[in-house]
């Protein structure tokens, strides 16, 4: 899968990937914070416990004495600091949690669309990409996101940030991200076969640079040769949720050898799966659906130019 | 020879109808016992087939539907199956009313219709299975479960059926408990196991007509499109998650209290100590049932639930927290000036403790509203919910087996082989569980089939230990079984322990108690005893 982005096992802490906001710097604290409490708490419980083992094994030969049933004082002790330590920590997480959820009123808007399986990503200026999110450096930016079909959630590790999309119904979340780069997105709530391959790119660039990629409708790949386009966009469009290279099945017929290949269709006709097929496939998938697979693929009307489809054909082609 | 003549509850009868038939609670906890194995064994199986797909980032022998419906089968298996009934119906039917000093529990002919209940339900999951696997994830979350082409009816009505088995269990033991009491044993001479039972049953009785009704909305839905949950129909999915957590984090509940009542007599016993805080203990299983009501919410922080909610429910959360650390700590305090036997079923006590704690201080992070944020559905959750689940409930269980082992079959196990396995399920647990953690704090979200290469070390690392992990439970399964035939006789107090069922003969009389047990001091008067 692809790696082009910023490593989550690689950078950061042992613990945590490395945080790329201020407010994802005070989340670490708070985990920082939680985790030596427990270290150390858990240390103590394990040290008095192997002490009393090794102490007060049956064949140790020891006094009798009177056994002690309770301890009132040693029982409110116990009962008390923890409460008070879980109160503290519950009043961090819930401040800092309401940090992560107010966003300025100066926010960047973008809006997010998640369906089965890929990320769709709307702009003011009329701008819109699929599974490549582009932000400005060191500007509030505010999603507002919604889904189509089930339930998915957008989460990106770097920004410690996380909300469920829901159909019909409008969630948000607000970061500002303080390095450029980019950076792993992944939906996090169970949403079918391609749920593990509904990701997307965040990339993170200086205020002069992000306007130029609004300018251009989200990146110009007009130089890059047709078959790379393809490849590029297989990823990016979620086209590899469905469909492998290698000849396995899966939601969809696997690319591999498909170009030119004689295909039967649900309806019982067979199609020769030419350029003229594959473009249908792409802007009007249920129409012809292969024997076998189900009718799930949405519409890439729109979200493809010419040139995307024409790219896709070449990459198929390639796949023999 | 003349050992061989006494007739106890299970030579007084013979033929595969005084089983199917018998209306006495340790026949009905041992077929519980075997069902609640073979359960084990599937929900194991599906466990192995999915830690084995994910030895590689992609695909390695399973398409990503086998292995949706691999780790929601593993789940709702387990869960439903295997760990809701496994302390409750399996031990504490056995259990319950020999500790009681009672002949039985109150309603036999109950008993044995919750267990028919039980094994229908099991079947209608077992027909799942071959008839187009559930893909939603044991939660069966809408709309996706509304619009999978799986057997979610099935399934949902098998959950459905399996929750009346757990309210008739719960009804009978707390009739049993109010009524069936031993001359002598007031509330607090009750050994805590009981108590444990008894907060048990009251949320098993409260929660789980909700997670019923739910499911039949579920199936309401989905039959006759009218919209309850799913969007498209004007229904809200949020709904559902209320609902189901409702039901389903008390459920946690009705697995770890029982899990805690086997703890307080594991330490006991094999301390040769009087249990540290018996009235608090006793209050903070109650403390826990009632709280573990006002706690559903937290599974719904990133659902679009309100912040106000999530203050409440953060709060509430951390509450809950409390008497679990108590219990801890009064475990803990028991051992002090004890006579500490390391006896297989206390090496599980000890095991309980380690992983529980894990399990709890992991609780912490995610309760906390901000990091739970970036906590919430990665690998993180995994690994603490199999820490209190597994490190918890499972070790509690395996704990109170090796206990109860010799009353309930009057055979002894290996006591070498019992260690040995009991360290292979330990080390095993931890060697695939806590590398978890570590994936979920990078990142790694749950339920993937597909992951990133970086991903791939600590994948296959997690995947290895399982292999211990099994080794532990076949080891088990072999010295268990081979006790059966070829194990030395039991004698009737093996342990040393205080409670009324090591008066009992061992295996128990058909009617437990030659004469009624008349009960003077509290469960655990060792000091009495001479030690």
């Amino acid at each position: 899968m692809n790696e082009i982005n910023n490593s989550l096992m690689n950078t950061g802490t042992l613990w945590l990937p490395e945080a790329i906001s201020d407010i994802a710097g005070s989340v670490d604290s708070l985990f920082y914070f939680i985790f030596w409490i427990s270290v150390l708490t858990f240390i103590g419980i394990m040290g008095v416990s192997l002490y009393f083992l090794v102490k007060y094994r049956a064949s140790n030969n020891k006094p009798k004495e009177k056994h002690i049933t309770h301890n009132t004082l040693i029982e409110v002790v116990w009962t008390v600091v923890p409460t008070i330590l879980c109160m503290v920590i519950f009043y961090w997480g819930f401040t800092d949690y309401m940090r992560l959820k107010t966003a300025p009123g100066d926010a960047i808007q973008i809006r997010v669309t998640g369906e089965k399986w890929l990320w769709n990503f709307d702009y003011a200026n009329g701008t819109n990409t699929v599974g490549e999110l582009a932000v400005p450096v060191d500007t509030p930016v505010q999603l507002i996101m919604s889904a189509k079909d089930v339930l998915h959630s957008f989460f990106i590790p770097n920004l410690r940030v996380k909300r469920d999309l829901i159909p019909n119904r409008y969630t948000t979340i607000w970061f500002e991200a303080n390095k450029t780069g980019s950076f792993q997105i992944f939906c996090t709530e169970y949403c079918g076969d391609g749920h593990s391959n509904m990701l997307a790119n965040l990339h993170v660039m200086p205020m002069d640079k992000y306007q130029d990629w609004l300018a251009s409708g989200g990146g110009s790949n007009k130089d890059m040769p047709l078959a790379e386009l393809g490849a590029k966009l297989y990823k990016q469009m979620g086209c590899n949720a469905c469909h492998t290279l290698d000849g396995s099945k899966s939601v969809g017929p696997s690319w591999l050898g498909v170009y030119n290949s004689h295909r039967q269709l649900t309806s019982g006709k067979t199609v020769t799966a030419n350029d003229n097929y594959i473009r249908q496939a792409i802007v009007d998938p249920g129409s012809d659906v292969v024997a076998g697979y189900p009718p799930v693929m949405p519409t890439y009307a729109g979200k493809l130019s010419d040139r995307d489809i024409n790219a896709i054909i070449e990459f198929i082609k390639a796949q023999k | 020879m003349s050992t061989k003549t006494i007739k106890n509850y299970l030579n007084c009868e013979t033929g595969i109808m005084s089983w199917l038939t018998t209306l006495d609670h340790k026949r009905i906890g041992v077929m519980y016992l075997l069902f609640i194995a073979i359960s084990f064994g599937l929900g194991g199986f599906f466990a192995l087939a999915l830690r084995m797909e994910l030895l590689t980032p992609t695909q390695l022998y399973l398409t990503a539907k086998q292995y949706n419906q691999a780790f929601t089968l593993h789940g709702a298996v387990m869960v439903f199956l295997f760990i809701i009934p496994s302390i409750p119906a399996a031990l504490g039917n056995f259990v319950l009313p020999l500790q009681l000093g009672a002949k039985d529990v109150a309603f036999p002919r109950l008993n044995l219709a919750s267990f028919y209940v039980y094994v229908l339900g099991a079947a209608f999951a077992i027909f799942s299975l071959f008839n187009g696997a559930v893909d939603t994830g044991w939660t069966f979350y809408t709309p996706y479960s509304t619009q999978s082409d799986t057997s979610v009816i099935s399934m949902t009505l098998a959950a459905f059926i399996l929750g009346f088995s757990s309210i008739l269990t719960g009804v009978n033991f707390i009739a049993t408990i109010h009524k069936m009491r031993a001359p002598g044993m007031t509330w607090f001479r009750m050994p805590l196991f009981v108590w444990a039972l008894y907060a048990t049953a009251i949320i098993q009785i409260l929660a789980t007509p909700v997670v019923g009704i739910t499911l039949l909305l579920l199936i309401f839905e989905s039959t006759f499109g009218v919209g309850i949950f799913d969007p498209a129909l004007g229904g809200d999915p949020i709904l559902f998650q209320h609902f189901f957590w409702f039901y389903s984090h008390p459920a946690v509940y009705i697995m770890v209290l029982p899990a805690m009542g086997v703890m307080s007599e594991l330490v006991t016993t094999f301390c040769k100590k009087n249990i540290f805080g018996y009235k608090l203990i006793a209050y903070s299983s109650l403390a826990i049932a009632i709280i573990s009501f006002l706690v559903w919410g937290h599974h719904l922080f990133l659902s679009g639930q309100s912040s106000y909610a999530n203050m409440i429910f953060s709060l509430l959360t951390f509450l809950v927290g409390i008497p679990s650390g108590i219990k801890v700590f009064n475990w803990v305090t028991t051992m002090y000036k004890g006579t500490i036997d390391l006896k297989t079923p206390f090496l599980y006590f000890l095991s309980f403790l380690f992983l529980f704690c894990i399990g709890g201080f992991t609780g912490m992070f995610l309760g906390a509203l901000s990091v739970d944020v970036h906590l919430h559905d990665t690998y993180f959750v995994v690994a603490h919910f199999h820490y209190t689940m597994m490190g918890g409930v499972v070790m509690a269980f395996l704990g109170g087996l090796h206990y109860w082992w010799p009353k309930m079959f009057g055979k002894m196990y290996s006591e070498k082989w019992g260690r040995i396995a009991a360290a292979f399920v330990f080390v095993g647990f931890n060697w695939v569980f806590f590398t978890q953690f570590i994936l979920g704090t990078k990142g790694m979200p749950r339920r993937y089939y597909n992951y990133l290469d970086q991903f791939q070390p600590l994948h296959a690392f997690s995947t290895m230990g399982t292999f211990v992990l099994g080794t532990g439970f076949i080891i088990m399964a072999v010295y268990l079984i081979h006790s059966l035939f070829k194990g030395e006789k039991a004698p009737a107090n093996p342990w040393g322990g205080l409670t009324l069922e090591w008066v009992a003969d061992t295996p128990p009389d058909h009617h437990n108690f030659h004469e009624t047990p008349t009960v003077t001091t509290g469960p655990y008067d060792y000091e009495k005893a001479g030690y």
